[in-house]
């Protein structure tokens, strides 16, 4: 199943628009050689990289993205406005979600995303009962936050990962 | 330099700065340190990824070509920021964990 | 306008990496520390961004990337000493 030239379609593409992105996209010579990196290091690297899930619906997840950054934007102006108010009027929190998903890397991404929104913070992932563990700045009302998360996030990953 | 230009980057700074101050003194004013691990995560890592991002536009606009090396510190600044986060909720979590054990 | 914003930056950023300073003295924990010492590196990148700008020079792109990775791997050494009482497992 895996391609001969490409073993790692994904992984070479981050590389040329890394390397592109570094270098600046100055010269063809540079775009050049970004090339041969993203077609040899995948080679170099394929006997240790661990296998990530197929990426099944790349649209969805371009649309999910989207929404990540604008959820960001809300999380920041949400967390600057309890840094300034009172400390009293915080309910911080410690939340277990329970996941549906059964994936370590798709479980990366919910976690990473979950501490870049809305005032939570993932602080374990367990993954004898697939629980993830989230610290909240200000949840009074815990059983709406989980809603949120399976909602909200990990929903639309379990769809763009198939998993 | 075109002035509407000028005008998103001189925003950007002042926004970007703004949001990573706002991040310290979360650090600095929260009561225990899970309250004080959501200033540093969010509001920090976008203040200096737009400050960051001000850069890219500027010297795109100032010299021939783009300049996108800026893009690559700011992914790298949003895809670490979650790891060190969790570590360190890990680390103060473990080390709760053991002074409660110390003291029974 | 852009040079008044710079200079605005620069004040907001040395409020904030002020602020950190006292929380890595303060503690009270080494975490707190730890992270104090995290959000300074990272406002010290914002400072490079700047100083950049300012500069009309590209040179401090390059120290700022550095800094960006040195600092996430200096967090992620500390915490995982704290975890294990050994760096490499």
């Amino acid at each position: 199943m895996k391609h001969r030239l490409l073993p790692r379609p994904a992984l070479s593409v981050t590389l040329f628009l890394l390397w592109a992105a570094l270098s600046n996209a100055a010269s063809a010579g540079m775009l050049l050689l970004g090339a041969l990196l993203a077609l040899l290091l995948p080679h170099i690297v394929s006997s240790f990289w661990p296998d990530a899930p197929r990426l099944a619906r790349p649209s969805l997840a371009i649309r999910f993205a989207g929404r990540i950054a604008w959820d960001m934007l809300l999380a920041n102006w949400a967390v600057a406005r309890r840094v300034v108010g009172p400390v009293s009027a915080l309910h911080p929190a410690f939340v277990e979600v329970p996941l549906d998903l059964r994936d370590p890397f798709a479980a990366t991404v919910l976690g990473s995303i979950v501490s870049l929104t809305p005032g939570t913070v993932s602080i374990d992932v367990d993954r004898e009962r697939w629980v993830l563990q989230v610290h909240a700045l200000d949840a009074p009302d815990p059983d709406a936050l989980i809603r949120q998360i399976k909602q909200h996030y990990e929903t639309p990953i379990r769809e763009i990962f198939a998993c | 330099m075109n002035p509407f230009i000028e005008f998103v980057v001189a925003s950007l700074i002042v926004v970007g700065a703004l949001f990573a101050l706002l991040g310290s003194v979360g650090l600095a004013r929260l009561p225990d340190f899970f309250t004080r691990l959501h200033g540093p995560t969010k509001a920090t890592t976008l203040g200096v990824g737009a400050m960051v991002l001000a850069s890219a536009l500027y010297f795109t606009a100032m010299r021939d070509g783009v300049s996108l090396h800026e893009i690559a510190v700011m992914m790298f600044l949003f895809i670490t920021a979650p790891v060190s986060a969790h570590l360190l909720a890990k680390a103060a979590l473990h080390r709760q964990r053991r002074e409660a054990d110390k003291a029974q | 306008m852009l040079n008044f914003a710079i200079e605005l930056g620069f004040v907001l950023i040395a409020l904030a990496m002020l602020l950190n300073l006292w929380r890595l003295v303060k503690g009270p924990d080494i975490t707190d520390r730890i992270l104090a010492l995290d959000t300074l590196n990272i406002n010290a990148i914002a400072l490079l961004v700047l100083f950049g700008i300012r500069a009309a020079s590209t040179a401090y792109f390059e120290a700022a990337l550095i800094l960006a990775a040195m600092g996430f791997v200096a967090t992620v050494v500390l915490c995982k000493y704290l975890l294990r009482g050994d760096i490499i497992e």
